[in-house]
């Protein structure tokens, strides 16, 4: 099997069941693996609800590492589309011309760099120094912060062999807090600045609202953005002709971008729950009022009943309706901004290197219970080789 | 060559000429405000929703399958909807008038 094959782990209890069952800390979780039913369920904030004890909705859950409520993910309509609407402007800015000539360049930077080197271990010298320094254009922050960020490593929120630190995640949150204090007494055009300026309601965002927005930002960013880039690279590595291909038909990256997004599925599920005794998928499943479903998109992304082909990257796949960023009210809300990174890498990866060779690789796998998923790589050793 | 007639949902009208590309991609290029179209224009992220004005319907024939699926978790759907990322500018939609949705 070749290093960028993601198989889909999903496949039969999607099939037979549609749903999958996992434990996590004494709190289990319903999986709903089919695209239509994730969609419904996604749509249904009343009955799957977002707006539960903090942390409850992420798996693993956060509740015993964290009080802060993550702002607008964990806010439930209609209070979730005022948070939106304050924020959705902002993380509408990568779409600017300027925005993007700056990610440029930082990519092409990187490129450059490694292109000069023999062996580049990716995740950590190259898609966390992209991912953190991609960060400083959407925090409007110093380039220089990202030194921190990269300094923190690739696991803000875990260490070796455990799923959640508290620990580490505290470095995170002392960062933030102390950030939201240096903006509050000296305010720039920051986003931490913004946040603390914005009004919600006819009131100024508290600083915990505010904490809660750039957890989400620094956290919902970090490791999706690392697996996608580091995966789309192995994927390059085990496929030059695509390389050769996006530099003769620039036309079709938009379509391959979404491609990626959809096989790599970065973030494989993500929680709701449930606030009445209700049934998940048309086969019927029960589940109980004050239990947790997920709504897991990489099983989605995979469904044959939608996706010709599912379990292959069609590079210029043209209808993609992918939930790789989610569906209806919590769409991703940095979304655009993960897009652009990736349209500008594969760009500057077609224009620069002919080739990248594999030296070795230790997969990523997450244990769900019932299903064992690769979704990226611990580490993955290459050579970039110039055109 | 078709024109296409965009109307806001602030009622603006605006009308634009084309010959190839999607519909989505004509509004983004013009900034035709409420038409999106973040994911490019792969059906993926619905925001480039539509209201076909209904006696133009047969110039755009109806939503797909994979189009419908999307649309029928949208509110403001209704029978003449369509994600205009799936329509393809052609000399058969000349006068089409589009009513955005968001």
């Amino acid at each position: 099997m070749k290093r960028s094959e993601f198989a889909d782990p999903f496949e039969q209890a999607r099939n037979e069941q549609g749903i999958g069952k996992m434990q996590d800390q004494d709190d289990p979780v319903t999986m709903v693996l089919g695209l239509k039913d994730v969609r419904k369920c996604a749509h249904n904030w009343q009955t799957f609800q977002s707006g539960a004890k903090p942390g409850r909705i992420v798996v693993p859950s956060e509740v015993k590492i964290r009080d802060t409520r993550q702002i607008p993910f964990e806010v439930d309509p209609p209070e979730h589309g005022d948070y939106r609407a304050i924020v959705e402007p902002w993380f509408k800015r990568p779409l600017e011309d300027e925005y993007r000539a700056q990610l440029r360049a930082q990519i092409e930077s990187l490129v450059d760099q490694v292109l000069t080197q023999d062996d580049v271990e990716v995740v950590g010298e190259f898609s966390l120094k992209l991912q953190s320094r991609a960060l400083t254009l959407l925090l409007n922050t110093p380039y220089q912060e990202s030194d921190v960020w990269i300094g923190w490593g690739t696991h803000v929120f875990r260490s070796e062999g455990e799923a959640l630190d508290g620990d580490k995640a505290s470095i995170l949150y002392d960062y933030i807090d102390a950030q939201i204090e240096r903006a509050a007494e000296n305010p720039t055009d920051d986003l931490y600045s913004v946040l603390l300026n914005s009004e919600i309601n006819g009131r100024k965002l508290s600083k915990e609202e505010v904490k809660g927005v750039m957890i989400l930002t620094f956290a919902g960013g970090r490791d999706t953005v690392i697996n996608a880039v580091t995966n789309s690279i192995a994927y390059f590595a085990d496929h030059p002709q695509s390389l050769a291909r996006l530099r003769d038909q620039p036309e079709i990256t938009n379509r391959a971008v979404e491609e990626l997004i959809r096989y790599f599925s970065p973030l494989t599920h993500m929680g709701r729950v449930v606030t009445e005794d209700t049934k998940v998928c048309p086969h019927g499943h029960d589940v109980k009022a004050d239990s947790r479903i997920s709504l897991c998109w990489a099983s989605a992304n995979r469904d044959a009943k939608t996706f010709e082909n599912p379990n292959e990257v069609v590079l210029d796949r043209k209808v993609n309706p992918h939930v790789a960023f989610g569906f209806s009210h919590h769409n991703c809300l940095g979304a655009t901004h993960a897009r652009q990174i990736m349209h500008i890498l594969l760009e500057t990866l077609a224009a620069k290197v002919g080739s990248i060779d594999i030296l070795n690789a230790k997969e990523n796998i997450e244990d769900l219970d019932q299903f064992k998923r690769k979704v990226g790589f611990d580490s993955i050793n290459v050579k970039f080789n110039p055109r | 060559m078709a024109k296409i007639i965009f109307i806001t949902s602030d009622s603006e009208k605006i009308e634009l000429e084309a010959t190839s590309g999607s519909v989505m991609e004509l509004a983004v290029q013009n900034g035709v405000q409420g038409i999106d179209g973040d994911c490019g224009g792969v059906c993926s992220c619905a925001t480039c929703h539509v209201h076909v004005a209904p006696e133009h319907f047969a110039k755009t024939g109806p939503a797909s399958e994979i189009e419908q699926d999307m649309l029928e978790l949208d509110d403001d759907a209704n029978e003449y909807s369509r994600l205009c990322c799936q329509i393809e500018v052609s000399e058969q939609l000349d006068g089409v008038v589009l009513h955005v949705a968001k």
